[in-house]
């Protein structure tokens, strides 16, 4: 028998009918019908408008084309405005999941510094995160340091413990080096859950303060949401200016080809240690936001299964590229948000997103400007 | 005046020895080169030079000093670069950037500086593109700037090479084998260029297995076979050394 026939069903009819069947099992069938009639439409309607301006003008006219030729600037002002304005146009649910997708921009902003910019492979990122949230927690018990008065703080621990970690680590080459920062993640989260007389163990740190400015606390959620933003600008602001220097360049040199980086005057073991110092800053400011935004914290936040999410979202995203990290991040936010209603099945539907991912644009959903294909 | 000092060099490789007892002085502002069979040791001792490899035993005097046991960015600020017999460019990055990397050195920029984008800070990034492009056009690549360096055919990824080499300032180049796998024009071009790095007031250092390319620019020799040095002279001296011969062509048989 011959499948030749299944080839020659067009686009326009494979597509939604390829929808329907997958969200037949999930939705039941009167939803499945009306997903697929609705990209059916939408498809119908994007063929309509083509054919109108091509007849219009008299030529071939193809409406992805011109989506191509939109400059990149018009995409960030349109980012950065629904960004300013989601509170207004949402509910208060999506700007709170808004919201930790900012502390994970962040944090996929830091470690794409590590994993993308300079090649190295890190497993244990969260525990940078770890501590970032457990300074910020204990200053603020113990010490009743606020919010502002913390952060400089908590972000110079984790970049401390960044450069400690890399001066011995660093050493290491590819998967050994790998090893290294799992373990050093395990380690953090195991003396966080053993140390009690400080961590509290298990049970983690509540009733840390929410920030404030001028005595107005942070109290809504749209408060903390325009906190977040704030930050993250503040991070893609500063780390594009890094990127976009004499230490940029040194990372990307090491990763391309480290014994060249080496003959051309770079010192290749400090600037790694550069790069693991500054990503675990950021982790650091991440860490703060995490336990400002959920008052606790506790070791079960921060394992390794953390690690290698923020580390999907680079992957995800692209390497070496800042847009890729953030909307690796919110994808892997936001996507098991909008599966929660499938309940057991959603971590299958974003497994198997990633395999897909992986097969058929292995360099991730942005790819940096040079390695275009 | 003699720039670099071989003193004795030798390197094992376990029970091998790449290099025994090598000594030799290069001239300032000459092309010289080191020729030998394969396996003779050349690219080891271009590794020894650069810091890649540790010599077992011996000094390398550079303008007096010795060098040996520094690390390679050091070797590297001290004014001696290289390119690579396996070409190895950092694939990702723009022809552009590929050279403003090699500009490491002498950029003195502060990390605060690109944070804050500095009026300093500006003119200093505005002078090393200046630069890179003055680089780029001296290997005749100043019209690809922004593509990719993997995506450069072969004999353009070798002059990139160059010019990265040429960013660092260094007074000495070292170029493994430059025309390896290029075509008679490529090759001449490249001809050319090496005696431009000369004319520049540099000391180009060269490995080359093309004849022609050797005795038509050297102005010293020296040859190497199986981690000895068995002849050292101007070009015609070499051509005519029998020992020379003998380590190309073999041994006249006797029957």
């Amino acid at each position: 028998m011959s499948i030749a026939w299944l080839m020659r069903i067009p686009n326009w009819l494979l597509i939604p009918a390829w929808f329907g069947v997958l969200s037949f099992p999930f939705t039941g069938a009167k939803t499945a019908i009306v997903i697929s009639g609705g990209i059916l439409g939408a498809g119908i309607l994007w063929r309509f408008l083509e054919r109108t301006i091509a007849l219009s003008r008299g030529k071939k006219f193809s409406l992805f084309e011109q989506i191509k030729t939109i400059p990149s600037t018009a995409y960030l002002y349109l980012s950065l405005s629904v960004a300013l304005l989601l509170p207004f146009i949402t509910s208060p649910y999506v700007v709170d999941t808004a919201s930790l997708a900012g502390i994970y921009i962040i944090l996929s902003l830091g470690l794409n510094i590590v994993v993308g910019y300079t090649g190295l492979l890190n497993l244990g990122f969260a525990a940078f995160y770890a501590i970032g949230a457990y300074s910020y927690a204990l200053l603020n018990t113990t010490l009743a340091l606020g919010f502002w008065e913390s952060l400089p703080i908590s972000m110079a621990i984790s970049a401390v413990a960044g450069f400690l970690l890399g001066i011995p680590a660093l050493r290491l080459r590819g998967d050994y080096l790998a090893i290294v920062t799992l373990g050093f993640g395990e380690i953090t989260r195991i003396v966080l859950n053993n140390w009690v007389s400080v961590t509290n163990g298990p049970n983690g740190i509540a009733g840390i303060q929410r920030p404030s400015i001028i005595g107005i606390e942070f109290k809504g959620v749209t408060d903390y949401y325009y906190l977040v933003l704030f930050f993250v600008l503040f991070t893609i602001f500063l780390i594009n200016r890094v990127i976009n220097s004499k230490a940029g360049r040194a990372w990307m040199s090491i990763r391309d080809d480290e014994i060249a980086a080496s003959t051309i005057g770079i010192d290749t073991f400090l600037y790694k240690l550069y790069a693991f110092t500054f990503g675990a800053l950021w982790a650091g400011l991440a860490g703060q936001l995490f336990a400002a935004k959920m008052r606790f914290v506790s070791p079960e936040s921060f394992t390794f299964l953390e690690s290698v999410l923020i580390l999907s979202m680079v992957i995800l995203g692209g390497q070496g590229s800042i847009g890729g990290s953030i909307i690796g991040a919110i994808i892997l936010v936001v996507l098991p948000e909008i599966l929660r209603e499938f309940e057991q099945y959603r971590m299958v539907f974003l497994g198997a997103g990633l395999i897909f991912m992986m097969i058929f644009r292995p360099q991730g959903l942005i790819i940096s400007r040079h390695n275009k294909p | 005046m003699h720039i670099i000092e071989f003193k004795g060099l030798t390197k094992y490789f376990g029970g091998l020895a790449a290099l025994e007892e090598v000594s030799f002085r290069i001239k300032e502002n000459a092309i010289f080169s080191i020729i030998g069979p394969n396996g003779a040791g050349k690219t080891t001792l271009f590794n020894c030079l650069t810091g890649l490899t540790k010599p077992s035993r011996g000094e390398i005097l550079f303008k007096g000093k010795n060098i040996v046991g520094l690390p390679p960015h050091s070797i590297s600020r001290a004014g001696i670069a290289r390119t690579f017999q396996n070409i190895r460019l950092f694939k990702e990055m723009t022809v552009l950037e590929n050279v403003l990397s090699g500009q490491h050195n002498s950029c003195g920029q502060k990390i605060w500086a690109s944070l804050l984008r500095t009026k300093d800070f500006l003119r200093q990034e505005e002078s090393l593109r200046q630069r890179a492009y003055e680089y780029l056009e001296f290997v005749g690549l100043h019209e690809e700037l922004d593509r990719a360096a993997g995506e450069l055919p072969y004999g353009s990824q070798r002059r990139l090479e160059i010019a990265r080499a040429l960013a660092t300032e260094a007074e000495v180049m070292l170029l493994d084998e430059p025309t390896a796998g290029m075509n008679p024009q490529e090759t001449a071009e490249m001809m050319e260029i090496m005696k431009r790095l000369k004319e520049i007031g540099k000391t180009v250092v060269l490995i080359e297995h093309d004849m022609k390319v050797v005795m038509g620019v050297s102005e010293w020799i020296i040859v190497l076979d199986h981690g000895v040095k068995i002849s050292e002279g101007t070009p015609e001296m070499v051509k005519n050394d029998p020992l020379v011969i003998e380590a190309y062509l073999g041994k006249e048989a006797h029957a």
